[in-house]
């Protein structure tokens, strides 16, 4: 019998053996510091692929999330550099702003019946042009509560620091989990992604959780956007092109059917440690071109999704609750 | 005690009335059967009472009080549930998830799993079902399937519960089962619509019967005193008459070789096992209500759907067709029950459907040029009377009757020797419908062999030289020249 979690398995599976292969291969790479930075440096990613697992879990798909990013950096300079406000009152401001985006969006998919790709690609259009428009060139943030926050973290044996952007992304996993799986929200947006007709017999609030699951993207993509402000201290508009398909990419490679019902957050969590393990092989290389990354990410995707439809293709797909 | 009640209830769409002033009288702990043929207003009743859709007109009684449904989710709240054919539950999600999809218990503000997991699987003991609750529903049968949305419904206290064609693709085993426990749930006087299109089925669970035709009441009956031959009438919309008619002298055309020929030919969860034979130069009728397997012959003998056992000679060769592109190589055209969905290309014009499946047979390395698609449509508009001004007219703009004649064309232009009609004559006008009638007579007479299904029983009596009557996907009977009248069809399909 096949168990349902078998694309969990297979993902961390795979991820413990890349980890594994580049710690044979280099001398340092096999460090709790490097397990460290994996988080760290991905938390931003990480943060927006876990809303787009649970839009792509309804059957749908969030383009905007990149853009919402750019926005929500370049937004937070400007009300913390321009306008003298605090960053404890920018970020209520923005988070609140990119949950309403999502919410649009949301609503304009359900109400007008219209495809997500279009209307979250219209959104990706508008968040990067407003980025742009309000300001072409990096504004940097220069605050003590940034430093502040910067330094806070904690020091783990073997030199491995967990830093502010890694204790949120702990705190969003864990809310996710408790979504996905505990609460009646999580139950629907699986059953949107089963069949949204049944569900709506079933007496689903379809349009509700639309607009929830939405938002809830937003909402997240503009949390990565204020934590990627705390790696380079700046906002800018150009930040984040292209994010929204290696958030795609991490949620497919963490065993999340894009034709949606099925799918777990921790999944999305490990794509996005295989595609960090990636990248750090090849810096640790040194020789090799950067954009080996997309070159194995591209072949990873290709085997996943064949992999997937092998499994739903028995009429055995995976299942939602944990 | 009636537990709800329709009364002239009204659903109008633009061009047709799908219900008109219909009554409906639900009693508690009673198994009700709503019966019709297409097009009749089951479903659409159905969809009103359950929520799924708003009567123009009329009004419900529920429990002694007014009812006004906005919603399915506001009807289920009311304790109407619903379990459809197609099982609308949520494969994907567990057994036990879909039991409690939206109500879950909770323990500190987080969904019980083991509470529900518990409770699921004692809920399910009671409809005699021990499985793990906690797999997903679609690695079950639909049969289990069905059962847990029946038990989802009943455990929503549910006083109303509406069967949709349950029992469609379930075999005589899980029928049973399913029966059970719809008389359990009537003992504990729960009331049940039941819709099916096994008349079997309805005399042996069924207390009352409601039966509607083209969108009106035709009446309530008990169903012990309600003789099988008539309820069929009813459906029908024919009265018996007491003695045979006699048809029209007709010429008897048979003693050709045999040109179709099909010997235990069944389709898994579709046609039991048929025999059925087609000569050369013969019309051929199959009869029987909708569900009786009439269209599932069509199928499986044009390769649209996989016989899983039994053999189809055509034309002194065995022959199965793997798709319909090789029956059309053959010598088969099979003009679809459903002319809107896989009959005509709705913007192209007159012409182009026509040439569609001349084309299709020559491959797409040998164009038709223009002038000769224009001489072939020309010839067809002329000799079924095609009513256009001329033939680049986009298709969807004729009439139902002329979008049926292009489709006919469309075929008769393959020159087949086997012309399969499905219904040929559903939701075409009067006019259109008797030249219909005469061109399959008159292609007959030209040597050409159709098999016709219809649920007009006067049409099938007015052209076939045999009628084969089909009823739960067998064949129950034929009937030849002299005795084909619609009382001998209709007695077929009604015999127990």
């Amino acid at each position: 019998m096949q168990s349902k979690y078998t694309t969990l398995y297979v993902t961390a599976g795979l991820f413990v053996l890349l980890f594994l292969a580049g710690s044979l291969q280099f001398s340092g790479f096999g460090s709790t510091r490097v397990f460290a930075n994996l988080f760290s440096d991905n938390a931003f990613l990480a943060i927006t692929a876990i809303g787009m697992t649970f839009v792509i879990i309804s059957g749908g798909i969030d383009l905007s999330v990149g853009a919402v990013i750019a926005l929500t950096g370049v937004a937070s300079a400007l009300l913390i550099g321009e306008y003298g406000m605090h960053p404890l009152q920018v970020f209520p401001l923005v988070l609140v702003g990119g949950g309403l985006f999502g919410a649009g969006m949301g609503a304009l998919i359900h109400y007008y019946r219209l495809q997500p790709f279009i209307v979250t690609l219209a959104g990706m259009f508008l968040a990067r042009g407003l980025a742009t428009t309000l300001s072409e060139e990096s504004i940097p943030i220069d605050h003590p509560f940034y430093d502040t926050v910067a330094d806070f973290g904690l020091l783990l044996p073997g030199n491995a620091w967990v830093g502010t952007s890694t204790l949120v992304l702990l705190l969003v996993l864990v809310a996710a989990v408790l979504l996905a799986h505990f609460s009646r929200l999580g139950g629907y947006i699986y059953a949107l992604g089963g069949s949204a007709q049944s569900a709506q017999l079933m007496g689903v609030p379809v349009a509700q959780t639309t607009i929830t699951i939405y938002a809830i993207s937003g909402f997240l993509s503009a949390l990565g956007g204020i934590v990627y402000t705390f790696y380079t201290f700046s906002g800018y508009s150009l930040t984040g092109v292209g994010l929204e398909l290696d958030a795609i990419a991490a949620v497919v490679i963490g065993g999340t059917l894009l034709t949606g019902g099925s799918g777990y957050v921790i999944g999305t969590l490990v794509g996005v440690l295989i595609m960090g393990v990636i990248q750090t092989y090849i810096s640790f290389d040194g020789t090799l071109n950067s954009w080996w990354t997309k070159i194995v990410i591209g072949l990873l995707l290709f085997a996943f999704i064949a992999m997937q439809r092998l499994l739903t293709g028995s009429g055995k797909g995976g299942t939602a609750h944990a | 005690m009636t537990l709800l009640s329709l009364s002239k209830v009204e659903k109008r769409y633009p061009g047709v009335k799908a219900l008109d002033g219909v009554d409906f009288h639900l009693r508690a702990g009673e198994i009700h059967a709503l019966l019709g043929e297409n097009g009749a207003g089951k479903s659409t009743l159905v969809k009103v009472m359950t929520g799924a859709l708003e009567g123009d007109g009329g009004s419900m009684t529920y429990l002694g009080e007014p009812l006004r449904l906005k919603s399915t989710a506001q009807a289920q709240a009311r304790g109407i549930s619903t379990v459809y054919q197609e099982v609308n539950l949520l494969p994907n999600l567990s057994v036990a998830q879909n039991i409690y999809l939206g109500r879950e218990p909770k323990k500190f503000g987080l969904i019980d799993w083991k509470r529900i997991h518990r409770q699921s699987a004692e809920l399910l003991k009671r409809f005699a079902l021990d499985i793990d609750v906690s797999r997903p529903l679609s690695s079950y049968s639909v049969a289990v399937q069905q059962l847990v949305a029946i038990a989802r419904g009943v455990d929503m206290s549910a006083k109303v519960l509406v069967l949709d064609e349950p029992t469609a693709s379930l075999d005589a085993g899980e029928v049973e089962q399913l029966f059970g426990v719809m008389r359990e749930l009537k003992a504990r006087g729960i009331g049940i619509v039941f819709i099916t299109h096994f008349l079997d089925q309805v005399y042996s669970v069924c207390d009352r019967i409601t039966v509607l035709r083209n969108g009106t009441l035709v009446g309530e009956f008990e169903t012990a005193s309600l003789p099988r031959e008539e309820l069929v009438a009813h459906m029908l919309g024919k009265e018996l008459q007491r003695e045979a008619h006699r048809g029209d002298a007709r010429e008897q055309r048979e003693g050709g070789e045999a040109l179709l020929s099909l010997q235990g030919v069944s389709v898994r969860g579709s046609l039991g096992e048929t025999d059925l034979t087609v000569n050369r130069g013969e019309a051929v009728g199959l009869a029987g209500l909708l569900g009786s397997g009439r269209t599932e012959v069509c199928r499986a003998v044009f390769g649209v759907d996989k016989k899983s056992s039994g053999s189809i000679v055509f034309n002194g060769r065995e022959r199965s067709f793997k798709q319909p592109a090789d029956a059309i190589a053959a010598g088969l055209a099979l003009c679809p029950e459903d002319r809107k969905t896989s009959g005509i290309v709705g913007p192209l014009s007159i012409r182009e459907n026509i040439a569609l499946a001349v084309q299709a047979r020559r491959g797409w390395w040998r164009p038709m040029g223009r002038a000769e698609q224009q001489k072939l449509a020309e010839r067809f508009i002329e000799e079924l009377q095609i009513a256009t001004p001329d033939a680049d007219k986009p298709i969807e703009q004729l009439s139902g009757g002329n979008q049926q004649k292009v489709i006919l064309a469309r075929w008769l232009a393959t020159d087949p020797q086997l012309l399969l009609l499905d219904e040929p004559t559903r939701g075409v006008d009067i006019g259109a419908h008797a030249e219909i009638l005469k061109l399959i007579k008159k292609l007959c007479s030209e040597g050409m062999s159709l098999l016709v299904t219809s649920s007009e029983l006067e049409e099938l009596v007015a052209f076939s030289d045999r009628v084969a009557v089909m009823r739960d996907r067998r064949k129950v009977a034929e009937i030849k020249g002299e005795d084909i009248s619609e009382n001998t069809i209709m007695r077929a399909i009604a015999e127990a």
